[in-house]
C-alpha cells in the first residue's frame, strides 16, 4: 500500500509505529533522527512521514522544514508526534509545514485511524 | 484488529534501562564539570540528551499504561525543563536530585517490569522535591454537546492549507463518516485565470451534517491540524432538543498493569545478522554439493567428498564465530555502573578519587558480563573503601589528595582480564598476618610470603577493615568475588605493593560455550586439557626427574623447577605406563603457576562443547565440565588451577626461579581445606 517512514529516537515507538503499520499492509522504513530520515526520503519517494519533534542530530522541526524545501515533498502528509503539554511545538510544526500532529499517548488503532484519514 | 501492544514492552524496559544508564553518565559529567569549574551552566547538548531519555520514558510509559512511571517521569520532565530554561539553578542539589530521579525511575521500571515492590515514600518524597505540583489532570468537563438533527458547518481553509499537505476533501471525507453530508463550495475567492495559483487554497465550504449524536468535539476533531489557519464555525441545526450528552469512552490511564517480562532478548547489529545469513547460505551451498558427491558416489569422488567436508568445517567454525559473536557485548555495561558508585561512595567515605575507565570497547560473552557486574563492583567497592587512603593521609604520604582508580580490559590469549588498581596505601601484609592469627588461620610465629597472603584475603570469612564497615568490610567479599570468577573459569590474581597500590586482575573466558581443547589420554580415558592454558609438551627422562624429601617429583625445565603431576595416580586410573620417558609431559601454566601433567598419549586439538556437570551431578575438583566426543563418548575437561590445587604440594611461581619449594611451609594450614582430600 503506501510507503511510510517513522522517524523517532526511540525504538519502542519505532517499532511499534512499523509493525502496527505494516500489518495493515503498509511498507514501513526507520529512521532514527532528522538526518536519517532526510537521506531515507531521498532515495525513495515517501507517501506519509511521520516525526517525533524531539530527537538527536536533527530535530523533528528542522526535518519537516527540510522536507517543505524538497520538490517532491511540498505536499506531502507529515505528521509529528507530540505530548498533551508540547501546544508550542506544535506550532511551531505548523509554521515549518506539518500536516497535523498525533498526540501520545496513542494506541494502534488510533494511529492506523489517523493514518487511514490522511492517505484517504 | 486488535494488536497486542505488550509486545514492545520488552524493548521500552531495555531501552529506558539504557537511557537511564546514560542520563546518570551524562549528570555525573555535569557534576564533575560544576565541580572543577564552579557553578555552570550546563552544557545544553547533554541538558536535552537527558530530556530525550526521560522524555521517551514518559512517553512509552503512558502509552503502555504505567501510570505511576508515567506521572513521575513527567514531573521530572518538568524539572528539567526549567532547568533548560534557566527557571532552576543548575546547583548541586539539583544534580543529587535527578539522580535519586534517576534510581526512582528505575525502582518503577522494574516495579512494571517485574512487579516487584515500588518504594512509595521514597518516590513520593522525590516527586515532591521535584517541587512541582502532581499532575492534577485537569478533568476536561465534557463539552458534550450534541444536537439532535446535526450541525451546519462552515469551513474557510487559509490559502496556505496545501503546503501543509492538508487535503480540505479529506476533512471533510471525515466528517462524512459521521453523518450525511450536503457540501456547497464557496467560489467567492476564485481569482481570476491570470492571478491563479495552482498551490494556493481559494475554496471555501458550507456543509450541512445531519444525523444524531455528533458531538462538538467530534466534528471539530475533523478540523484539529487545520482550526489555526482556517475559519472553521460551528452551529448546531435548529429544530432540536438537547439530547443526554455523551459520555466520552474511559480512557486505559491509570490502569497500573504488570506485565511479566517475556524472557532475556539482545539487541544484535544488522551487520551480524547479515554475516550470519552469508554463512548460512554458504552452508546450504556446501551442503548440496556433498549431497550430490555422496548420491552418485565412487572412490574417484573421495577427493571431491574430502574438499566438501574441509569446506563443511570452515563454514560450521564461522557460524560458530559469528554466532558467539552476537552473545558478545562490551564490557562497558557493567562499567556504566562504576561512576555513580564510585561517586556516591567517596562523598560517604570522604576520600577524593579519580575513576579511569578503559578498555570498554573489550568484549565478553553476555552471560559473562552479566555474571561479572557484581564481583567487579565488589572489587572496584574494596579498593576504595580499604585501598585509597584519606586526602589527610594521601597527603601525609607526599602523594596527592585525589586517589586513582583504574579499571582496564583487555583481550589476552583467549581470555579478557579486567584489571581493578588503586595507588592507595596498598596490602598491609602485618595486618592480614595478625587477622589469619586470630582467625586460627596461621600459627602466630609463621611469617607467610606474600603470595601466601594474598591467598589469605580470599579466604572465607576474611576481612582485615579493623573496623567493619557497611561498604565493604562485611567479611563477605574476595571469596564470593574468587568464587564467581572460578565458577565462570576465570581466576583472580592479587599483587600489591605497600605504600603505592594494590591491583586485582581477573582473567575471563570470553565464552563459555566452546573451547578450543586438547585430546590426552590417560589410560583407556579420554581428558580434554584447555588450550589457553597448555604452554608446550616436552619428553622428560628418568634422570632428570628428582624426588624432594616428602616425595614430590619436581623436573628442570630452562630456568624454572617445575612440579610433576602424573594425571594416574591424581585420578587412580591405572596407566599403560609409568615410565615417564614413555608418556609426555605437558607443561601448563594458570595465573602465573606452572606444572607439568603426566599423560600417556596425545590425541590432538579439537574444539568442544561444554557442558556443565554441576548442574547434572556435582563439584569435582580438578574437573571444569564435560563435553561430548565425535563418537559419542563423554570426556571430561580438567580445570589446571584445580588440578594444582588438588597436587598436595605447591606448585612453583615463576618468579622464584631456581628455588625449590619450601617444604613444611604453612601453606597446608592455610590452603583451601579442600585440597587436602
Amino acid at each position: 500500500m503506501a510507503n511510510i517512514m517513522t522517524v523517532d529516537d526511540t525504538a519502542t515507538m519505532r517499532q511499534m509505529i512499523s509493525f502496527t503499520l505494516s500489518s495493515v499492509g503498509h511498507h514501513v522504513v526507520q529512521a532514527c533522527d532528522g538526518e536519517e530520515a532526510l537521506k531515507l526520503a531521498r532515495q525513495k519517494k515517501l507517501d506519509l512521514v511521520i516525526a517525533d519533534v524531539n530527537m538527536p542530530v536533527m530535530d523533528g522541526i528542522s526535518l519537516i522544514k527540510s522536507l517543505r524545501q524538497m520538490p517532491e515533498y511540498r505536499f506531502t502528509p507529515i505528521l509529528m508526534l507530540t505530548t498533551e503539554s508540547q501546544e508550542n511545538k506544535r506550532q511551531e510544526g505548523r509554521v515549518a509545514g506539518a500536516t497535523g500532529w498525533i498526540v501520545k499517548p496513542f494506541n494502534p488503532e488510533q494511529l492506523i485511524n489517523v493514518v487511514n484519514k490522511v492517505l484517504g | 484488529m486488535p494488536i497486542d501492544i505488550r509486545q514492545f514492552h520488552q524493548t521500552f524496559f531495555e531501552e529506558s534501562t539504557e537511557g537511564l544508564a546514560m542520563m546518570e553518565q551524562l549528570l555525573l559529567q555535569m557534576e564533575g564539570a560544576a565541580g572543577s569549574r564552579g557553578m555552570t551552566s550546563p552544557d545544553p547538548e547533554n541538558l536535552n540528551s537527558i530530556f530525550r531519555v526521560v522524555h521517551s520514558i514518559k512517553g512509552g510509559s503512558s502509552t503502555f499504561g504505567f501510570g505511576w512511571l508515567a506521572d513521575f517521569s513527567h514531573l521530572l520532565e518538568t524539572a528539567l525543563d526549567d532547568l533548560r530554561a534557566g527557571r532552576r539553578q543548575p546547583d548541586r542539589e539539583t544534580t543529587d536530585l535527578l539522580l535519586r530521579s534517576v534510581d526512582a525511575l528505575r525502582n518503577l521500571l522494574e516495579g512494571a517490569r517485574t512487579g516487584a515492590a515500588i518504594d512509595k515514600t521514597r518516590i513520593e518524597e522525590i516527586a515532591s522535591a521535584l517541587e512541582v505540583p502532581s499532575v492534577t489532570k485537569a478533568a476536561e468537563a465534557s463539552t458534550a454537546e450534541a444536537p439532535e438533527h446535526g450541525w451546519h458547518v462552515s469551513f474557510q481553509p487559509g490559502p496556505e492549507l496545501f503546503r501543509s499537505g492538508n487535503d480540505p476533501l479529506r476533512i471533510i471525507r471525515e466528517l462524512g463518516a459521521l453523518g450525511t453530508l450536503q457540501v456547497s463550495a464557496d467560489v467567492s475567492r476564485l481569482p481570476r485565470w491570470e492571478a491563479y495559483d495552482p498551490e494556493t487554497c481559494y475554496l471555501g465550504w458550507q456543509i450541512k451534517l445531519s444525523g444524531r449524536d455528533q458531538s462538538r468535539q467530534a466534528v471539530k476533531a475533523a478540523f484539529e491540524w487545520v482550526a489555526d489557519i482556517s475559519e472553521i464555525t460551528l452551529a448546531p441545526m435548529r429544530e432540536a432538543k438537547r439530547s443526554e450528552g455523551d459520555t466520552p469512552p474511559a480512557s486505559g490511564d491509570g490502569d497500573h498493569t504488570l506485565v511479566k517480562a517475556r524472557g532475556p532478548s539482545i539487541r544484535v547489529s544488522t551487520a551480524r545478522v547479515d554475516s550470519l545469513m552469508d554463512i548460512v547460505g554458504e552452508l546450504v551451498i556446501t551442503q548440496t554439493m556433498i549431497s550430490e558427491t555422496v548420491a552418485q558416489f565412487t572412490p574417484a569422488d573421495l577427493p571431491r567428498l574430502l574438499v566438501g567436508l574441509t569446506q563443511l568445517e570452515r563454514n560450521v567454525r564461522q557460524l560458530q564465530e559469528s554466532v558467539i559473536s552476537i552473545r558478545l557485548l562490551p564490557i562497558g555495561f557493567v562499567y556504566s555502573r562504576l561512576p555513580r558508585l564510585i561517586r556516591d561512595l567517596a562523598q560517604r567515605l570522604g576520600k577524593q578519587v579519580d575513576l579511569e575507565l578503559s578498555g570498554e570497547q573489550t568484549e565478553l560473552d553476555k552471560t559473562v558480563i552479566e555474571r561479572i557486574s557484581d564481583p567487579l563492583l565488589h572489587m572496584v567497592r574494596n579498593c576504595l573503601d580499604h585501598g585509597i587512603e584519606t586526602p589527610a593521609e594521601r597527603r601525609r604520604a607526599g602523594k596527592p589528595e585525589t586517589g586513582h582508580l583504574r579499571v582496564h580490559a583487555h583481550q589476552k590469549s583467549g581470555y579478557v582480564h579486567v584489571v581493578v588498581e588503586d595507588d592507595g596505601r596498598g596490602l598491609s601484609y602485618e595486618q592480614i598476618r595478625q587477622r589469619a592469627v586470630q582467625a586460627g588461620l596461621l600459627n602466630a610465629d609463621t611469617r607467610p610470603t606474600p603470595e601466601q597472603m594474598h591467598e589469605l584475603i580470599f579466604y572465607p570469612g576474611f576481612s582485615t577493615a579493623s573496623e567493619v564497615s557497611d561498604i565493604s568490610g562485611r567479611g563477605v567479599g574476595l571469596d564470593v568475588v574468587r568464587e564467581n570468577i572460578r565458577s565462570l573459569g576465570g581466576s583472580v590474581e592479587v599483587s600489591s605493593t605497600p605504600g603505592s597500590g594494590t591491583r586485582f586482575t581477573l582473567r575471563l573466558p570470553l565464552t563459555l560455550a566452546i573451547m578450543d581443547g586438547l585430546s590426552i589420554l590417560i589410560g583407556d580415558q579420554t581428558y580434554l586439557l584447555p588450550l589457553t592454558s597448555i604452554v608446550e609438551s616436552i619428553h622428560l627422562t628418568d634422570d632428570r626427574l628428582s624426588r624432594l624429601p616428602d616425595g614430590q617429583e619436581i623436573f628442570a625445565l630452562r630456568e624454572d623447577y617445575l612440579g610433576l603431576i602424573r594425571l594416574h595416580e591424581l585420578f587412580h586410573i591405572p596407566s599403560r605406563h609409568t615410565d615417564v620417558s614413555q608418556g609426555i609431559v605437558v607443561v601448563v601454566e594458570v595465573d602465573g603457576r606452572r606444572a607439568g601433567l603426566y599423560v600417556d598419549e596425545l590425541l590432538g586439538q579439537q574444539q568442544v562443547v561444554i557442558k556443565n556437570i554441576e548442574s547434572h551431578y556435582q563439584r569435582v575438583d580438578g574437573i571444569s565440565a564435560a563435553t561430548i566426543l565425535g563418537d559419542g563418548t563423554v570426556a571430561l575437561i580438567l580445570d589446571v588451577a584445580g588440578l594444582m590445587r588438588l597436587s598436595p604440594r605447591p606448585v612453583m611461581a615463576p618468579d622464584a626461579p631456581g628455588c625449590v619449594p619450601r617444604r613444611g611451609s604453612p601453606r597446608s594450614t592455610i590452603s583451601d581445606p579442600r585440597a587436602l582430600h
